[in-house]
């Protein structure tokens, strides 16, 4: 998991003029190359000399499996019929897109996209506000203690869901056996709604200690000025928090929620842990992963995997619109 | 889900195997001899320890000729599979023994990832082996695997129940009396509903107990491969599973039960009866031991052959095992077959069932007097061994099994009439490449 803090013009770059939030093996400003001093330009050529190695190696290890799938989706390829390899041009495509199959995993996948996202946003913005204020002597702990479900291995973590909502092993029916629906013999995982509950209830769990601190990245960079300014005007809290403080971190925001849709949208641990793909929970990783692996159809699921990577970058590109919209307006308002 | 149930305290001892298998894997090539003995990796499903106790016996008796070490593979079948067919498809060399599930051998025969058995080892290791179990090792009528141990459920039932429902378990009974029984009493059958291999395996049975199989003719070729699910067999197969499933007979849990859950809830309260692998005798004696169930339902529990579809009709229970392969890339593959010789003689195979609770493929092994001790239904599992069935032998098994478990499962959503025409077409139609699975 990547996890960049969001870039603000803070760090004091070698490049004060170029666009923060680009590192080596982004755009480089071609005009502005000029006016570098020798220093500027020999510290630029120790940057790349630095960080080219591991340029290649990420050109390595993602873009030529991304190539090698997307070549690979062109045929019908099965691992165990290494003789019966044909080429068939985009009918794997043709295939996934007309089935059934693929859309109904592609609605569940969004599905826990949109709510985890969600909901971990309200929440984490909440622990992240929570952290912000807290006194200096218990910041420590704090952060420690709702840092914890992050540090937990998805595969344990998922697990130990799992065991407290079986039904043979479990707790949570009951404990919570009073509440309307609940009894002893609710199966959570024998249909899609009750187990895609679990499934984004643990998601949700795991990861709203990541967008907290995001989150709490954001807060810190909003100037202490403006919410005293506001203050002293007589703002009430919500105010100042509705036209003050999320108006100055909407990129530290938007940078959250691009990382998580992301995550979530490539969401496979949990799932196949809890119920395998059954009763309608089945998400695009998971389809990929019974294509190529199980089947061992490498074709069709190199084509998923490429249609998995393609749905990604639409994520991407929606985000990263809004995102560098934002960004601007920031910058420019300073 | 495994589909070779192995005795639970496995599951718990794995950590422990795995620590010990990884000790012996140490020990064997820091103390291993320097003089060029070839080492032979045998790659092993997880299990007690018994398949690392038999290369280390085995790696004695060859006086220098070989040495075994053991290689753990994942464990489910599925991902034994999984990463048995990369590896082979990649030529990996280090493949000199393979302990195979069944269901998958034809896969893996069929591109010739496995290397030929040599006559003189045929001959040998075939004397005496239940037919199921040769059955399930042979490929295009060539035996392409030796058999190693061979499993299969028989009926447990507890004996208050079967008293009290009125049934001569001496006899064989039918699934429609257990499901009168269980539904009378109010108590739960055990069965595996899950969407899993379990799936496959209860279909599988039903459907060859009518005397059917699911694929016709499993040689063809996967766009004219024909299933019979539509049979009679396979209708009165939807009639028993919606039935358990729709009336409440396998429990709340029913919908997500594998073999392990099944057994946990016939041990409790509401137990009856159960097809299961004969794990769950080492299982249930060790729970016993451990205080966590009553000494008395070890009396209360008894056994019989797997229950018939039709009455009067022997039934075809389910067959589970190993056998044993050699990768075709491997560099001594005679060597390998000699271990192999070496592994599945009658002796290992009745110490690997006394030690590990899974039952010889070799009937000859079943003569050793400590087997009648450990297992008392030794003599109904042989029967059962006798008269089972293996699972669909296709080298599409994966694509079958899978299309299987995703229309059959919940039990409570089978529809007597439309599963079966609705699982043949969706299994059809992946094996043509026209839908995703």
């Amino acid at each position: 998991m990547t996890s960049a803090i969001p870039a603000r013009p803070v760090s004091p770059d070698l490049e004060p003029d170029t666009t923060p939030g680009v590192g080596p093996g982004g755009p480089s400003d071609k005009k502005a190359t000029a006016q570098y001093s020798d220093r500027v330009r020999a510290e630029r050529r120790l940057g790349w000399i630095l960080a080219g190695p591991a340029f290649i190696v990420m050109l390595a290890v993602t873009l030529y499996p991304i190539l090698q799938a997307i070549y690979e989706s062109l045929f019908q390829f099965r691992l165990t019929a290494p003789g019966e390899r044909e080429f068939i041009g985009l009918g794997n495509y043709a295939v996934i897109l007309s089935d059934g199959v693929w859309w109904s995993a592609l609605w569940t996948t969004l599905l826990i996209t949109i709510v985890t996202v969600a909901v971990e946003l309200v929440l984490g913005f909440a622990l992240a506000l929570v952290m912000h204020k807290a006194l200096k002597a218990v910041r420590g702990p704090l952060r420690t203690a709702i840092l914890v479900p992050y540090g937990i291995i998805t595969v344990v973590s998922a697990f130990a869901w799992f065991y407290a909502f079986d039904i043979n092993s479990g707790y949570v029916n009951s404990w919570f056996a009073w509440l309307p629906g609940i009894d002893s013999d609710l199966n959570w995982f024998a249909q899609g709604p009750t187990a895609l509950f679990v499934i984004m209830a643990s998601e949700i769990w795991k990861t709203t200690p990541f967008i907290s601190l995001l989150l709490l990245a954001g807060l810190a960079q909003v100037p202490d000025e403006l919410t005293e300014a506001a203050k002293v005007d007589g703002a009430t809290w919500w105010e100042q928090m509705r036209k003050v403080i999320i108006p100055n971190m909407k990129a530290a925001i938007m940078v959250a929620v691009l990382f998580r849709a992301l995550d979530a949208f490539r969401i496979f641990d949990n799932v196949f842990i809890m119920t395998n793909g059954a009763y309608g929970t089945e998400v695009l990783s998971l389809l990929a992963y019974r294509q190529s692996i199980s089947r061992l159809e490498i074709g069709l699921g190199s084509a998923v995997s490429v249609l998995l990577f393609l749905c990604v970058l639409i994520i991407c590109f929606i985000a990263i619109k809004l995102f560098k919209v934002d960004l601007a307006g920031a910058q420019g308002g300073k | 889900m495994p589909t070779r149930k192995r005795n639970s305290t496995r599951n718990r001892s794995r950590a422990g195997t795995v620590a010990s298998v990884l000790a012996g894997t140490l020990l064997l090539s820091g103390c291993g001899p320097a003089d060029g003995t070839k080492t032979l990796t045998w790659y092993i499903n997880p299990d007690a320890g018994g398949q690392a106790d038999i290369a280390e016996r085995c790696t004695e008796e060859a006086g220098g000729a070989y040495r075994i070490e053991t290689s753990l593979l994942p464990s489910d079948a599925a991902s034994q599979r999984e990463q048995l067919a990369r590896r082979l498809a990649a030529g990996d060399s280090s493949l000199d023994i393979m302990s195979l599930d069944p269901p998958f051998i034809p896969e893996l025969a069929e591109p010739g990832f496995l290397a030929p058995v040599p006559d003189d080892v045929a001959e040998s290791t075939t004397q005496n082996v239940v037919e199921g179990a040769l059955a399930g090792a042979t490929w295009k009528d060539e035996l392409v695997a030796i058999p190693f141990w061979a499993n299969t459920q028989i009926l447990w039932y507890r004996k208050s129940v079967a008293e009290a429902a009125g049934l001569d378990m001496s006899k064989p009974v039918t699934w429609d009396q257990l499901i009168d029984a269980a539904a009378e009493q109010d108590k739960y059958l055990g069965v595996q509903g899950a969407q899993a291999e379990s799936m496959t395996v209860w279909v599988n049975a039903l459907v060859e107990s009518g005397g059917e199989s699911i694929i016709v003719d499993p040689e063809a070729p996967s766009d004219e491969i024909e299933l019979a699910l539509q049979s009679p067999a396979g209708l009165e197969a939807a009639r028993i599973v919606s039935t358990i499933g729709n009336e409440g007979l396998g429990g709340p849990g029913l919908a997500t039960q594998d073999e392990n859950t099944s057994m946990i809830n016939f041990q409790g309260d509401n137990g009856s009866f159960m097809v299961n692998w004969p794990f769950v005798w080492p299982a249930t004696n060790g729970a016993v031991e451990a205080g966590t169930l009553d000494a008395s339902l070890i009396e209360d529990i008894g056994w019989g052959v797997y229950p018939q579809v039709t009455e009067g009709e022997d039934s075809a229970p389910p067959l589970g095992g190993i056998s044993l392969g050699v990768g075709a890339a491997s560099d001594s593959p005679e060597l390998a077959y000699e271990a192999i010789e070496c592994i599945v003689s009658p002796e290992n195979q009745a110490e690997y069932f006394v030690s590990n609770g899974n039952p010889p493929a070799n009937t000859e092994a079943y003569e050793d007097p400590r087997i009648e001790e450990a297992f008392p239904m030794a003599d109904t599992i042989r029967e059962s061994l006798e008269q089972s069935a293996p699972r669909p032998q296709t080298p599409f098994y994966n694509e079958v099994s899978t299309g299987i478990q995703q229309t059959w499962a919940p039990p409570a959503q089978v529809d007597p009439k439309g599963t079966p025409e609705e699982s043949t077409e969706f299994i059809i139609s992946v094996l043509r490449g026209e839908q995703l699975l």
